[in-house]
């Protein structure tokens, strides 16, 4: 096959659990697959992991089905832009990859919310997702102590992981009331799978202070963190640590599924029953329609391979099992809503774009994020917006209206094969020369 | 995990188990500062999973790599922003 050009008879953005999912029910279906994927690994975020350790059952077997059922993998390999119907482009070590599809399922997952407050820029904070990945890919959590902060499941699910590895947990910080936590456990009830796991969970986790209506408002540390201070409301106290795993829930990668012109609502992207988009012959599957776990992942998936290739029934015949996993995503939005005191953590001179270093205090004097990006250049850096943009809109409610490519941060020659693209083709595509300029720069320094 | 890889992070040599990555090796190597922000302050990766940027360094001689989302290899030279 050429480097640069593939074409498929359906392709898949993500190989997540979503994305493995519909990838096995298409190319058991017969259809040519492709799944394209960032990283050099299968799994996505839940089931990375390239260090010779047991996989868990559930990812050994859809990842053994993955490599049986014929279709093809482009790992490494980011998609930046959709420059026009039917054709994704993008980036690979070897140069732009221009891949045609027929049928196009995204399922390109969520990343972690990251809000800022005073000290969270020192090196040693992560998202505990993120670190939790780092170790499995061996990053040295061993003797390290480590405290973990934000919202939702996986701060338990990331606690016990780093605990394995060695790491001692001082603390689990949960935003969210304890009433609010105790009624999503009764929920789990419903699903008795999930309800052993985080009692096995909470089990190993025994002697670990797992506090809720707790967290972080400030850290400290000279070249990177050396200790937290933390908040009920009433009190505050502080704890030393050499790591802090901090993330408040996870934000749904949207900005592919914008580029290529899907509607959203209320932040995620809008599915039928089917898991089809509003736009023509492009599904979607897993967190990008809401934040529902690695099981919810599978089911969309699974439906979404089967819908795009014509096999109706199989799908059908999942609707039910999607509707217990909607509830339970459902119960999760419920129980880990964010509280309002984390809208005010960030003091005047609090970094909220990194990449620009462009302080709360800056940002406030405009009126929206579009207004703010163009005179501050928060958001035009490295990330293009992907940690300040979510946590702008938590802070000052500002929306994402649309995405100019890069939808993933970009090397300059594939960023120019897009503008070459469209210029031969009458300039008239999905990119902005308005915000492409930055991007060159941020890569040329 | 016992297939070791020798590579070099700012000059210093260091020996990491397969599958490791960059990032990894970096923080195993007992370096902090992954990168220096505009107004340079220290920075280290955020996300690990390849969307802040935060954890850009130099791998054999290219800049601004997702030291995140790439695996070691042999001989690999890595330079942080010191
Ligand atoms: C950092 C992190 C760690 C997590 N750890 C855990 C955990 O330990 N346990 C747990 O239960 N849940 C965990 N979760 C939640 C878990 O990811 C989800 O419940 C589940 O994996 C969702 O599956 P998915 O297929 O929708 O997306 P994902 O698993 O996120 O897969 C999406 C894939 O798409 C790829 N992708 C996205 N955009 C592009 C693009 N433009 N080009 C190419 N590829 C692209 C990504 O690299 C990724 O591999 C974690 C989430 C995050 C963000
Ligand atoms: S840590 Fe965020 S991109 Fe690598």
């Amino acid at each position: 096959m050429s480097e640069r050009r593939f074409d498929f008879e359906i392709v898949v953005v993500g190989a997540g659990p979503a994305g493995l999912a519909a990838a096995c029910m298409a190319a058991e279906n017969g259809k040519r697959v492709a799944v394209v994927d960032d990283t050099p690994w299968l799994g996505g975020q839940i089931w990375r992991g390239q260090q010779a350790r047991p996989l868990v059952p559930q990812a050994q077997k859809w990842i053994e089905r993955f490599r049986r059922s014929g279709a093809t993998l482009l790992d490494r390999t980011s998609v930046i832009a959709a420059p026009r119907a039917g054709v994704l482009l993008a980036e690979h070590a070897n140069g732009p990859r221009e891949i045609h599809w027929d049928k196009l399922i995204l399922a390109t997952g969520a990343r972690e919310l990251f809000l800022p407050f005073p000290g969270w820029t020192l090196p040693g904070i992560l998202g505990p997702g993120g670190l939790q990945s780092l170790a499995k890919s061996g990053w040295p959590v061993s003797g390290q102590r480590v405290v973990v902060a934000g919202s939702g499941p996986l701060l338990l699910a990331v606690a016990d992981g780093l605990k394995k590895l060695g790491a001692k947990i001082v603390s689990i910080a949960e935003q969210a009331q304890w009433g609010r936590v105790a009624g999503f456990g009764a929920t789990l009830l419903a699903h008795p799978a999930k309800l052993a796991q985080a009692a096995r969970i909470k089990w190993r986790l025994l002697g670990v202070p797992y506090r809720c209506g707790v967290w972080p408002v400030k850290a400290e540390g000279d070249t990177q963190i050396r200790q937290v201070t933390l908040t009920d409301g009433q009190r505050s106290w502080t704890e030393a640590c050499d790591l802090l795993a901090c993330g408040f829930g996870l934000a749904p990668n949207v900005e592919l599924p914008l580029a290529l012109g899907c509607e959203l609502l209320e932040g995620f992207v809008w599915v039928d029953a089917w898991q089809a988009t509003s736009a023509a012959h492009v599904y979607c599957a897993g967190e990008p329609t809401g934040i529902g776990g690695a099981d919810c992942a599978l089911v969309e998936g699974q439906i979404a391979g089967h819908t795009a290739s014509e096999h109706k029934a199989e799908a059908q015949a999942l609707f039910q099992e999607r509707s217990r996993w909607h509830e339970f995503r459902s119960a999760l939005a419920r129980a880990f809503a964010l509280r309002a005191e984390l809208k005010s953590l960030a003091t005047a001179d609090t970094l909220v774009c990194r990449c620009e270093d462009v302080s709360l205090g800056r940002m406030k004097q405009f009126a929206g994020w579009r207004d703010a990006k163009l005179q501050s250049r928060c958001g035009m850096g490295a990330c293009q917006g992907r940690v300040c943009g979510a946590a702008a809109k938590v802070i000052f409610g500002w929306g994402m209206e649309s995405v100019r490519p890069p939808v993933l941060p970009a090397r300059i020659e594939s960023l120019i094969s897009v503008a070459e693209k469209e210029s031969a083709e009458g300039g008239k595509a999905s990119t902005g020369s308005e915000c492409r300029a930055p991007a060159l720069r941020e890569y040329e320094n | 995990m016992s297939d070791q890889i020798e590579l070099r992070v700012n000059g210093k040599s260091i020996r990491v188990a397969g599958g490791t990555v960059v990032a990894a090796a970096i923080a195993l190597a007992g370096v902090s500062c992954f990168r220096k922000s505009v107004l340079g302050e220290a920075r280290g990766p955020l996300c690990g999973m390849g969307i802040c940027m935060e954890c850009r360094v130099t791998i054999n001689a290219q800049p601004h790599c997702r030291s995140c989302q790439v695996l070691c290899e042999e001989g690999m030279e890595v330079r942080t922003d010191e």
